[in-house]
């Protein structure tokens, strides 16, 4: 006889799973920021995953149609705010594309030690965080104890040790303090054993590898289909960096230096660590990869660091005057992308003469590579969830503008 | 100590009095060993991850830190969420305490120094430990949050399949000894440090390792700690718990953590038995070869010393979960479970069944010279 | 390949559907009529020589004058920029298409367009946040809700007569 209020299906077969509905964020630990990601799930296993954002958003394209170029720059460091120059450098580049502007040989030098050297801190954040999505407590610190002298060093330069306004339209703001350089120098020596501590710690621990190899894995169709850019893109064995494959304006930047695309071709990396091959169990990209791709480009970006300060104290001259605050612009639509270090951060700048833009808009790699996740959490357990999110090294800042 | 008192005191009396005094005794003991631990956490993270750790509560080294932690913990707001069940949200923190304090009774600290000296004691402490996880899963059940309830379900999952190898692998020094009795266990092992269980044979020695690996895992440190796996579940079980409630889960999890070294140390590394037979030396500790018994006084100081002793191998294992804990990520869960079902229960039972053939083929063994009871 | 190329393929294709090209601006651009745009993303992405297998960015300008200084050239408009890139010719296009600022010119009715969603999956959330700060419905999306702003917000924030609301959920705004 049948209960009454009683489903007669489940009165049937009362072993019945159920799916949850389940919040993460945006107050998680792991969600990198105000995320919140809705999770679907039977049990343990994730069904679906969709990303809700917005919560930080604070209308950036809308004050930029309503300040002059010069003074949306302290707004773009605050998109990404782990890499605020390369933020300044991507508008900056951007506006001078649009002015035909420029900068001295020293200054472009001294753009690329800057860039690079933030390129470095926002990995730091990001190998360090993921080893905290893992569970690992101790690379995160070894990773902000470095990133701390990073810091250091730009508040020497500029005052400020998280949003610079550095970088500006026409070259810098001030050139480097006297003994900056041999300052930097040192910084890079002490750098270099410190990677191999954090290879030790994460990239060869065996639980880690068992976490994140094979974990999330990402084709590099789909990849492109999806406008990943950066390491998540590269994780997925697509050589495409785009300060060797971008827009001219941007690579005669990095003109004369010399430097591996960091993606695994035809089977193997470019720069390889004598001794510890990719794990068997890595499937080109997955979690792993994406991680260690950023691995690989800190030691990169040390080698472009020292190209940098050979050219830097080879240069003569000074390094450029900063535009006007109220400059007129020239009329016309210019849409430049830079290589950030969470992808490829593209600026447009579309101008009807004044001073100040008609409109102004940050195209997000965070934001492109985030709207994969749903895709790469289908059907993976609820510990990998953050384990994905990690590896694609989002900064809500820069999603939600 | 019961039977002391009944010389002048009726007997129950006399019992209830001994009894408080023991349970005086371990629950001081216990609390302050968490303290202890807490404090030594920090400082052993700090040093891992090369900052310092706690540098100013109380002085140089940050020794005041546990109390400061205890009042904060104690003075905050004590919450109960609206779609928790109150009355077993409250309960919930105390089961898991009791079950991890009550070990306690039956773990001997030295030769005879025991609140209850059991017959079955490593069968009791393993069946109360076990009851930990009672009140993991109240409490993640009661909270009211999906978060608390995956964290519950993970311990349930977690906790009673590794109870399984762990029973396994303490069986294995049962079976050599002869007798579930630790303080027979503990004494059998005096002597030379070649004495001790692990020592014994070759599957012993590994059996050692399957123990504390299992060990670590059902006690939810990482990196097995599931549980409240914090970047995946928020705080799993503990979601919900803030103040004096968390703090008993706290004290909890320290208590049963320094409960499992103890067990390890008694039953595989010698218990209170040193490395070398220094009390035998001293005249401090029964000597079989030459028939000799202490004065009581004396043997009272032995024993001391056999406590230091217990002591400081138990904080060592302690302090071997705290590096694991500082040093690994934390695995997946199927990986804990696959872990457990597919190499800790047969190694486990391997080492059973090599040791089992080890005493028929060496009934007395090659060094260890006390042999089966 | 040459924008100049391109610019002629696109052409021959899709012959008046394709409005303008204007070569001499320093991003060269194609403009099509809203309606062609489906289908002229899908020939860009699928025909060989071109392949256009990355979306960058999806843009949208809002062309109203609010300011009597700043004048504005031509009707009131919405201009949708799509910059494309081939990462196996590595050659760039940005591809520009004109919309009323309200569909048959009643004010609240949102202009529409058809989604490139299928095309490149990169468009979904742009789509989304076209939609939501400027106002264009695109047609076919598998889901267009807002992205940035609220569920329940009222606007479209980065039109240029848009005025923030006085109160929002009893917050205020102004």
């Amino acid at each position: 006889m049948a209960v009454e209020g009683v489903d007669p299906e489940v009165a049937e077969c009362d072993v019945r799973t159920d799916e949850i509905l389940i919040n993460m964020g945006p107050q998680h630990p792991s969600t990198h920021g105000v995320l919140r990601v809705v999770l679907r799930t039977d049990g343990e296993v994730v069904l679906e995953a969709t990303p809700h954002i917005g919560y930080l958003h604070r209308c950036a394209e809308k004050i930029g149609e309503n300040v002059s170029p010069r003074q949306w720059i302290p707004y773009t460091d605050r998109m990404d705010y782990l890499a605020g120059m390369n933020m300044n450098l991507g508008w900056s580049l951007c506006v001078e594309k649009l002015l035909k502007l420029e900068v001295p040989e020293k200054a472009r030098h001294l753009r690329v030690i800057i860039v690079e050297l933030n390129r470095i801190a926002s990995h730091l954040v990001a190998a360090g965080t993921y080893g905290l999505d893992l569970g690992s407590f101790t690379p995160f610190m070894y990773a902000f104890r470095e990133r701390e002298k990073i810091y250091d060093l730009f508040e020497l330069v500029c005052g400020a040790r998280l949003t610079y306004s550095y970088i500006t339209i026409g070259g810098a703001m001030a050139d480097f303090p006297s003994g900056w350089l041999e300052k930097c120098e040192k910084f890079l020596n002490e750098f270099e054993p410190v990677v191999d501590e954090l290879h030790a710690l994460l990239t060869d621990n065996t639980i880690f590898i068992r976490r994140t190899a094979g974990i999330g894995v990402l084709p590099a169709e789909v990849a492109i289909d999806y406008g990943c850019t950066g390491p998540v893109l590269r994780g997925s064995g697509v050589a495409w960096d785009l300060r060797r494959d971008g827009d001219p304006w941007y690579t005669r930047m990095y003109e004369g230096y010399e430097f591996h695309v960091i993606a695994q071709t035809n089977g193997r990396y470019p720069v390889e660590r004598p001794g510890h091959p990719v794990p068997k169990a890595a499937v080109l990209g997955d979690c792993w990869h994406r991680y260690y791709v950023r691995m690989l480009e800190c030691v990169e970006s040390m080698r472009l660091i020292r190209q940098g300060m050979e050219k830097y104290s080879r240069a003569k001259g000074g390094i450029g005057e900063p535009i006007k605050l109220m400059q007129k612009l020239p009329k016309g639509e210019v849409y430049l992308e830079t290589e950030a270090p969470k992808g490829q951060m593209g600026f447009m700048i579309v101008s009807d003469g004044a001073a100040i833009p008609w409109r102004a808009r940050a195209r997000s790699s965070s934001f492109c590579n985030l709207s994969v996740l749903s895709e790469l959490c289908r059907g993976c357990l609820i510990a990998d969830v953050p384990a994905i999110l990690g590896s694609l090294d989002i900064v809500l800042g820069e999603i939600d503008r | 100590m019961a039977d002391f008192l009944a010389i002048w005191l009726p007997s129950w009396l006399a019992l209830t009095l001994a009894a408080l005094v023991h349970v005086t005794l371990i629950l001081t003991l216990a609390l302050t060993a968490a303290a202890a631990f807490t404090w030594a956490e920090r400082k052993v993270a700090g040093r891992i991850q090369d900052r310092l750790g706690p540098t100013r509560v109380g002085g140089r080294f940050g020794w005041l830190q546990a109390v400061a932690d205890g009042l904060k913990l104690v003075s905050k707001e004590d919450i109960i969420p609206r779609n928790a069940d109150p009355l077993l949200f409250r309960t919930a923190p105390y089961v898991s305490f009791c079950a991890s304090f009550c070990v306690y009774l039956a773990l001997p600290f030295a030769n005879g120094w025991v609140a209850q000296p059991l017959d079955i004691a490593v069968f009791f402490v393993l069946a109360v430990a076990g009851l930990e996880v009672l009140g993991v899963i109240l409490g993640g059940y009661a909270s009211g949050s999906k978060w608390s309830l995956f964290g519950a379900m993970r311990e349930a999952a977690q906790v009673v399949s590794y109870e399984v190898p762990l029973a396994l692998c303490a069986v294995i020094p049962v079976m050599v000894a002869g007798t579930m009795d630790l303080v027979a266990i503990g004494n059998m092992q005096a002597g030379w440090a070649w004495n001790w269980l692990i020592f014994h044979n070759p599957f012993l020695f590994i059996t050692f390792f399957i123990y504390f690996t299992c060990a670590v895992a059902s006690v939810n440190r990482a990196p097995f700690d599931l549980p409240e796996a914090e970047s995946e579940l928020v705080a799993g079980f503990l979601t919900e718990y803030s103040g004096f409630r968390w703090s008993v889960f706290f004290m909890a999890e320290y208590a049963s953590m320094f409960a499992v070294s103890m067990l390890a140390a008694i039953l595989f590394l010698g218990g209170w038995n040193g490395p070398l037979p220094i009390t035998v030396w001293l005249g401090l500790a029964p000597n079989p070869a030459t028939g000799y018994e202490p004065h009581a006084l004396l043997a009272y100081f032995g024993n001391f010393l056999g406590m230091v002793n217990i002591l400081i191998k138990a904080t060592l294992g302690v302090l071997l979960m705290m590096w694991a804990r500082w040093t690994l990520p934390r695995l997946r869960i199927d990986q804990v479970m696959t872990m457990c079902l597919k190499y800790c229960i047969p190694l486990a039972a391997v080492m059973f069944v090599g040791t089992m053939i080890y005493l028929y083929a060496f009934p007395v063994g090659l060094i260890f010279r006390s042999g089966g009871g | 390949m040459e924008f100049s190329e391109i610019a002629k393929l696109v052409a021959e294709r899709f012959g008046e559907r394709v409005v303008g090209v204007v070569a001499e601006a320093i991003d060269p651009w194609i403009e099509v009529l809203p309606e062609a745009v489906a289908e002229v993303a899908r020939f860009l992405r699928d025909e060989p020589r071109l392949r256009f297998d990355f979306l960058h960015c999806i843009t949208g300008v809002d062309y109203l004058q609010t300011d009597p200084k700043r004048k504005i050239e031509g009707q009131p408009r919405i201009e949708l920029i799509y910059h494309l890139e081939s990462m196996v010719h590595r050659h760039r296009l940005v591809l520009k298409t004109i919309l009323p600022r309200w569909k048959d010119g009643v004010e609240g009715q949102l202009p529409e367009v058809p989604s490139v969603c299928s095309v490149w999956s990169t468009a979904n959330w742009h789509e989304r946040e076209v939609y939501d700060l400027m106002g264009v419905r695109f047609l076919g999306h598998p889901r267009l809700e807002r992205i940035l702003c609220p569920e329940d917000w009222e606007g479209h924030p980065l039109r240029k007569d848009y005025v923030m609301p006085l109160e929002y959920q009893g917050i205020r705004g102004r």
